[in-house]
């Protein structure tokens, strides 16, 4: 049986409706439980000594005033960890010729960037531990660092790692048909220097952990705010030597991730290789500048880009030079290099077009490891590709919507493989484009805009077409190695009073996973959502699986729900077809009551079928399954992602004496296919488009010349604010994969991909008649004024 | 990072503060509404402060009329201010500079009277108080001091206050009928301190233009008063740029700030003028 989602009164109808969050009550009482809410007995505070240089020798360490601080119970070195805990390295199989030195935990015998862990103090109080931190002599020999990305691999830059030979992590050169030939024969050849800023994530909740070592059950277990708790889990055993049975992650409510909390962090780990070495529950919290100084940062690319075009605006060609500076470490185990292949993946995405090179160098610097971040590589090719599109459509004179008409790939066309080699199962681009067109009122806009430059105010209109990566395949990481699953799980049980418990291996950040589990649960099943709780985060007690990342709960986690709770139902019907002496065809189950499904007429309440198994399950006949729980796990085979599709457009005013952007308004048309919650999917594209206007507008980690961090806390790092964001309007178009019932895509990383590139375009739309230009992130108003030749010294 | 106190004390009047003060061998700190100092150590940027906490002292808040001048208690909040009726009809000034401080949290416990005493060279009132030409009251342990506002700010964070003296009230002149007071700034964000700022009184001796946020202290742009007196606004503004000394940062360079403060001006000569008309 399948489920009619096209009709929206069928029984149970929950998957396409907003339903109320069963966690939101909890977080907004302030009930929640986050890592630091934890307080075990005989519990202890790490805190770190960190490096104040980008690349520094390590020579002597005198800790003697420090083990005299109050409260101070013991201080550990690199080498004291590097006993107990292996170093790791960040490759990965596929990412050919990528390469990364040893890392550990804390860093031995040398440091590789500021805040880089050197030594750990641990104390009965996190304020002891800091007062012995800062006692703590540290005899370091300056290194020269390596801080600019496009000389790291001159030959007179110095080597981060001179075992490896150079500052080259990885390069990789894509090409599909002739480009040098479409350059040369093109009617028009339009290229453009890109900057997007080295920047990260900034959750709410910095990143949290506190580890027990249990010695007499031989048993670790890690309180942990990560996205990915078996990935976790099978890192601390594999670095800790233990087996990874004996290894359990347990993660509760966390204060957002954004991809921050899906890496492997040396200070985290030591946490877990103290706690193990002391036999007492261990915990850290980072502060805000350890989350500025050492959480992971992204985007920091430099790109030199070309388009050609035919007369008819017909896209011929794209060449794209990408370079990227990672800091001195690829992150394990997902590593450094996928930003940077992304960039190769996705630009020209939404295009039809025959001659693509793409070619990225990701290389060492003395700074913080940069990894993924929420739209990993797409705010970058979005960027590209859009900015090299608007740049096109101007020199030929071509309205920005009807070039993207021409070159977009027809609806009626897939499947299809792009240049990048790409396989799109079934995109939207000109439905998704029409829908924008009339949420906006495209040409209103055009029309006030030339009325506002009568007026002398200078408003720009930016389009964004844009692909999405979701709901991932062991091609991501699996292939290369790594122990990422791409498979996920859900258990699903009916309990005695006909309640419904749903064990999940996806996770929740705040997204609202959770919500949508308990939806497609509740429907697959037949009863009330608010009938289901859904239990996440325990490596102990969920089903194996991959947890959040890569856009992939909703489409991977909520089919493999959909499918445990839909075996469920037919366990239950089974069982009550036994009782009612009925066919079990006869039978459905709609809110929480086994009914006659061709008169709706109700038969037997859950709870009651409930009563009978559990307690008198002697009146049932000896052989009847009875079974009230199953566990089915989906994984992705026809596609090695899911792509989805959408696009943006900005509106906005330059206000051409300060360089000051005011968004005056956004709009977002996605398509994630089957929209489960409508209300959670809008908020995660608005959430998600927020953080893009934050790269576009204000976010960028300075370090200067010698590998200083300058802007380390929330003064001086510019993340997008409530006042400043406009409202944005979003529409869906649905194009649900075939590849499971389900047909969800991932919604969580669409906003951020194609935002920052919107508004690029829409300021250069406002500043194109007065002859600027910009295309470095973020565009401060400094920049705005530069690009206007108002500022030149 | 955890903040490392020295110790707390609350002081019930004036004189209690002082005592604290001399007993605290030179670790104590002023507490009034916190916005700075509990940041700051919060930042282990200042460690081990003895906190003597002001904030409770009775008769140090809210504002007054004395004669032809207006009398703020050091203790008078910044939402205080921003709805005080007095200073809405004397010196809008101060009203109009609220709504660029901060958020609301954060203006309905800081003090005016902290903010003076904290002298960051990016914040509202210090330019406010130089440009209506105000006068600080202080209390020591010599008793009471009067310092104009020309002669209070010294440096980044430091004033003419010694150590061991508060900061009581700040008196500001009413204006005159037909005088004029506009406040101009431009930050990244709304909340943000200001990339640069600046103040204009129009009354009939001249004018007074104050700027902040363009170098170590708030300063009074004379020579661009000298020629916004004389009507000549692009001489102003020429002025004004030469006789600021902004500094560069990860906001904006100085260059960038330098023009910004000419913008401003420009805003600001509009306003007034289109106020009067
Ligand atoms: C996020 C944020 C944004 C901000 N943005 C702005 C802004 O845009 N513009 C702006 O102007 N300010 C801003 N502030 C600062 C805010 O206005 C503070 O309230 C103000 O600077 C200090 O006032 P306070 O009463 O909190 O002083 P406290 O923090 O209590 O004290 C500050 C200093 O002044 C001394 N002190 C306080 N009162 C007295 C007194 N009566 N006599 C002698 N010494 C005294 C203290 O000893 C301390 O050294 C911001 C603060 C924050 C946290």
């Amino acid at each position: 049986m399948t489920i009619a989602f096209g009709n929206p009164d069928r029984p149970n109808s929950y998957i396409g409706k907003t339903v109320p969050r069963p966690n939101a009550p909890k977080l907004v009482q302030g009930r929640g439980r986050y890592v630091d809410d934890i307080t075990l007995p005989r519990m202890v505070h790490v805190a770190f000594v960190r490096s104040p240089f980008a690349h520094a020798r390590i020579k002597e360490i005198d800790s003697g005033e420090a083990q005299a601080v109050k409260g101070v119970l013991r201080i550990f070195t690199g080498a004291d960890i590097a006993k107990v805990c292996t170093p790791w390295v960040g490759v990965l199989a596929h990412l050919k010729g990528l390469k990364s030195p040893p890392q550990h935990a804390l860093a031995v015998d040398r440091a590789t960037w500021v805040g880089e862990p050197v030594v750990a103090v641990v104390a009965s109080t996190r304020a002891a531990a800091e007062n012995a931190v800062a006692l703590i002599d540290v005899d370091y020999e300056p290194l020269p660092a390596v801080t600019d990305t496009m000389t790291a691999l001159d030959a007179d830059t110095p080597l981060i790692h001179p075992d490896l030979g150079d500052n080259l992590a990885f390069q990789r050169l894509h090409e599909e048909g002739d480009v040098e030939a479409a350059m040369a024969s093109a009617h028009k050849v339009v290229s453009a220097q890109f900057r997007t800023a080295r920047h990260t994530g900034v959750t709410l909740e910095p990143r949290s952990i506190l580890v027990d070592w249990n010695p007499a059950e031989g048993q670790m277990t890690a309180y942990h705010a990560t996205q990915a708790p078996h990935m976790i889990q099978t890192v601390l055993a594999t670095h800790l030597d233990l087996p990874e049975s004996r290894v359990r992650v347990i993660c509760g409510d966390v204060g957002g991730s954004y991809g921050i909390k899906v890496h492997v962090y040396p200070d985290e780990v030591a946490t877990a290789a103290i706690a193990r070495i002391m036999g007492r529950p261990v915990k850290f919290i980072a502060d805000r500048l350890e989350s500025f100084s050492t959480d992971i940062h992204a985007r920091d690319h430099e790109i030199e880009a070309k388009i050609a075009l035919d007369a008819e605006g017909k896209i011929l060609a794209i060449d794209v030079d990408d370079w990227t500076g990672i800091g001195p470490y690829s992150v394990y185990p997902r590593t450094s290099a996928i930003e940077g292949n992304q960039v190769v993946n996705l630009c020209g995405g939404p295009y039809e077009f025959a001659n693509y090179r793409a070619k990225t160098t990701v290389v060492f610097q003395n700074k913080a490891p940069t990894c993924q971040y929420r739209a990993v590589g797409h705010p970058i090719a979005v960027a590209i590709t859009e900015g090299l599109v608007d740049m096109a459509a101007a020199a030929i004179g071509m309205d920005p919507v009807e070039i993207r008409r021409r070159n977009m790939y027809a609806d009626d066309c897939y499947p299809v493989t792009s240049p990048a080699k790409m396989r799109f199962e079934g995109l939207s681009h000109h439905a998704s484009m029409t829908k924008l067109m009339e949420m906006m009122d495209y040409d209103a806009l055009r029309a006030d805009q030339a009325e506002a430059r009568k007026q002398g105010k200078s408003r720009g209109i930016g389009i964004a077409s844009f692909i999405e990566l979701t709901n991932p395949s062991p091609f991501m990481y699996g292939i290369g190695g790594a122990r990422i699953s791409a498979q996920d799980g859900c258990t699903v049980r009916m309990d005695p009073d006909g309640s419904i418990v749903a064990l999940s291996g996806v996770t929740e950040q705040g997204q609202g996973t959770e919500a949508m589990l308990s939806q497609v649960v509740a429907e697959g099943v037949g009863v009330s959502p608010s009938t289901v709780r859904v239990i996440t985060g325990d490596t102990q007690v969920t089903p194996y699986g991959g947890g959040t990342w890569a856009s992939r709960g909703a489409g991977i986690g909520g089919e493999a729900a959909l499918q445990a709770a839909r075996a469920l139902r037919q366990s239950i019907l089974e069982v009550a077809a036994s009782m009612l002496q009925a066919d079990p065809g006869a039978l459905d189950i709609r809110d929480g009551q086994v009914v006659d499904s061709d008169s709706g007429a109700p038969r037997l309440p859950l709870e009651e079928l409930g009563r009978i198994v559990y307690f008198r399950g002697d009146t049932l006949p000896k052989d009847l399954p009875r079974e009230l729980v199953q566990t089915r796990h989906f994984i992705t085979m026809d596609y090695p992602f899911a792509f989805t599709n959408g696009v943006q457009a900005s509106y906005l005013e330059v206000d051409t004496e300060t360089g000051v952007v005011t968004l005056l308004k956004h709009w977002c048309v996605e398509d994630c296919g089957r929209v489960i919650n409508p209300q959670l999917v809008d908020e995660q594209i608005r959430g998600g488009i927020v953080q893009g206007l934050g790269g576009a507008l204000y976010e960028e980690i300075h370090y200067d010349s010698d590998g200083q961090l300058l802007n380390g806390s929330m003064a001086d790092y510019l993340v997008p604010m409530a006042a400043e964001m406009p409202d944005m309007i979003i529409g869906h178009v649905e194009t649900p994969t075939a590849e499971s019932e389900l047909g969800a895509k991932g919604a969580g990383e669409a906003g951020t991909a194609g935002a920052p590139a919107a508004v690029m375009n829409a300021i250069n739309d406002a500043l194109r008649p007065l002859g600027g230009q910009i295309t470095e992130m973020p565009f401060t108003p400094e920049r705005i004024l530069r690009a206007l030749g108002t500022i030149e010294d | 990072m955890k903040a490392s106190a020295g110790g707390y004390a609350r002081a019930v009047d004036v004189p209690h503060a002082l005592e604290l003060m001399a007993g605290s061998e030179g670790a104590g700190r002023f507490l009034a509404g916190g916005q700075s100092l509990i940041a700051a150590m919060n930042m282990r940027l200042s460690e081990g402060d003895m906190l003597i906490d002001i904030s409770k002292i009775p008769g140090l808040s809210g504002v007054a009329e004395d004669g032809e001048r207006l009398r703020i208690g050091a203790l008078t909040r910044h939402a205080e201010i921003g709805r005080d009726p007095l200073l809405r009809q004397h010196a809008p000034l101060l009203s109009d500079a609220v709504r660029f401080i901060a958020h609301a949290a954060i203006r309905n416990r800081g003090t005016i009277g902290g903010a003076l005493a904290h002298a960051d060279p990016a914040a509202e009132f210090p330019a406010c108080i130089l440009a209506l030409g105000a006068t600080l009251h202080a209390h020591g342990p010599d008793g009471d001091r009067d310092i104009p506002a020309e002669a209070f700010f010294e440096d980044v964070f430091t004033t003419a206050l010694a150590e061991d003296e508060i900061l009581t009230a700040i008196s500001v002149p009413k204006a005159e009928p037909g005088e004029r007071h506009v406040i101009e700034e431009m930050a990244r964000r709304s909340g943000d301190y200001a990339l640069t700022g600046l103040c204009l009184v129009r009354r009939s001796a001249g004018h007074r233009l104050s700027v902040f946020s363009a170098g170590p202290v708030p300063i009074l742009a004379k020579g661009a008063m000298t020629a916004l007196d004389a009507g000549d606004a692009d001489a102003a503004v020429e002025a004004l740029r030469a006789e600021i000394e902004p500094s560069s940062d990860t906001q904006a360079t100085a260059s960038y700030r330098r023009h910004l403060a000419g913008v401003l001006l420009r805003r600001a000569i509009a306003r007034i003028e289109g106020e009067t008309a």
